[in-house]
């Protein structure tokens, strides 16, 4: 099994790599980790007439502290951001997320803004990136542009980003000293791509109630969504208001189907999950107060 | 300098496999599991899958268990690769070598050079794991033998030895 016959340019600078997709735009692939771009050149499923390697390019691979900010570069590899001190510190949640992602071998090779670019509605990353409110940093020859994680994913495999853009970062804000967080999914296997995810952050107020949370599902619908939580701000912290939450959210949803699962199965998974992040995060939270 | 391979070009790339310095010639499309056996001739790099799900095509780059169909020979130049053929001296086996021989934990063998260098790996980073540690870098590798409570015996009793217990 072969990809299509490719020309390979592996340039030294961001701005050659820029330069290089200016010129050949949709007609070239950008390669990081290869976990996700690599199935499908070999698969045939994309048939690039350039691949362009930024995995060596220097200063995208960093984990950057900006005032309330993490900038995560793009070829930030999931394995070295599951060792990071910064991200299990600062970005909780994605800290919970990274041992789902693919398997051990994979997040050897996988990077943070692969995921992101790639845009798989079940990935990990992507749906942190959206609960979270991060920001995905593009840059092209022209300019750089900043879009919200929640404006970004627009369908399945599908993003904003423009032919001649590069995903170069992540910008998350990093998490209140409060807060507190949940990642779940069920897979077939451990490892697998999730037949349904999701993700919460809560933060109390000073009488035990939920004050903000934030929730999203991944592998439900084509891309990661999160849900509106407006209803339960200042309900009670307990079963009772995750049990309805969830029921109303699961209710509202129209799942995909496919060889995996149902949508009546998507949905019933979407409404166990949410119930069990939310009381694990409030739980998370209280801990922490 | 910056690279640039066109697509029937043959390029050259080397890199050090198994401690030696080796090369060969790629064109941009080669997977490096076809370099590595078809240029190298290191035929212990298996061909599964070849979309990163089996976990056959395993190697050690720079010391960390990833898939070789995955990636592309022509970006490989300069890395530090092993395979299982660097795993042990030609007339004797390494201690997780032969605690899979002990263990029964391969059968039709096909496999097992991924697993013996993804648990490679992972016994350098864990070197006391628990049977759960091990089942989840496991999950990143098929034996459709399923000798897997072989292979997590086999893992688990190599970590003791290695630990000198």
């Amino acid at each position: 099994m072969k990809p299509v016959a490719f020309e390979y340019v592996r340039p030294d600078t961001l701005a050659e790599a820029l330069e290089v997709l200016a010129d050949r735009r949709a007609e070239a692939a950008v390669l990081a980790g290869g976990m996700s771009l690599g199935p499908m050149l070999n698969l045939r499923m994309v048939r690039p007439k350039t691949v362009i390697d930024i995995s060596r390019l220097p200063g995208l691979d960093r984990i950057e502290t900006r005032g309330d900010r993490i900038v995560t570069g793009a070829t930030v590899i999931q394995a070295d951001a599951l060792v990071s001190p910064v991200i299990r510190a600062e970005l909780p949640l994605l800290a919970l997320a990274l041992p789902w992602v693919g398997h051990f071998q994979t997040r050897n090779a996988g990077t943070l803004g692969g995921s992101v670019a790639h845009a798989d509605p079940s990935a990990e990353i992507p749906l942190c990136a959206v609960v979270s409110d991060a920001t995905v940093v593009l840059r092209s020859r022209r300019r750089e542009r900043r879009v919200r994680a929640g404006e970004f994913f627009v369908g399945a495999l599908s993003t904003v980003r423009e032919p001649d853009e590069i995903v170069v970062a992540i910008d998350w804000p990093r998490a209140s000293p409060g807060e507190g967080h949940a990642f779940e999914e069920i897979a077939q296997r451990h490892g697998d791509f999730a037949i349904a995810a999701a993700a919460c952050e809560v933060v109390l107020d000073g009488d035990g109630r939920i004050g903000r949370l934030a929730l999203g599902l991944g592998g439900v619908v084509d891309r990661p969504i999160a849900v509106d939580t407006q209803a339960v701000a200042g309900a009670m912290a307990d079963g009772g208001t995750a049990q309805a939450l969830a029921r109303r959210i699961a209710a509202d949803l129209e799942p995909m189907e496919d060889h995996a699962a149902t949508a009546d199965y998507r949905r019933a998974l979407a409404q166990v999950l949410i119930e069990r992040v939310v009381m694990r995060a409030v739980a998370a939270a209280r801990g922490k107060a | 300098m910056s690279l640039r391979v066109a697509p029937d070009q043959k390029q050259r790339v080397a890199l050090t496999v198994n401690g030696k310095v080796r090369s060969g010639f790629a064109e941009p499309r080669m997977l490096l599991t076809d370099f590595l056996r078809h240029e190298l001739q290191l035929f212990g790099v298996h061909v599964g899958c070849e979309h990163g799900v089996c976990g056959a095509c395993t190697v050690l780059v720079a010391g960390r268990a990833v898939r070789s169909c995955t990636r592309y020979a022509v970006q490989m130049d300069g890395a530090e690769i092993t395979t299982v053929e660097g795993l042990a001296e030609p007339d004797a086996l390494g201690v997780l070598q032969q605690a899979f021989a002990q263990h029964h934990a391969l059968q039709c063998g096909f496999c097992t050079p991924g697993i013996l260098l993804s648990a490679t790996q992972f016994l350098r980073q864990n070197g006391a794991p628990s049977e759960a540690e091990v089942r989840d870098m496991l999950s990143g590798h098929i034996c459709r033998c399923t000798g897997y409570a072989g292979i997590v015996a086999a893992i688990m009793d190599a970590a003791a030895k290695l630990r000198g217990e």
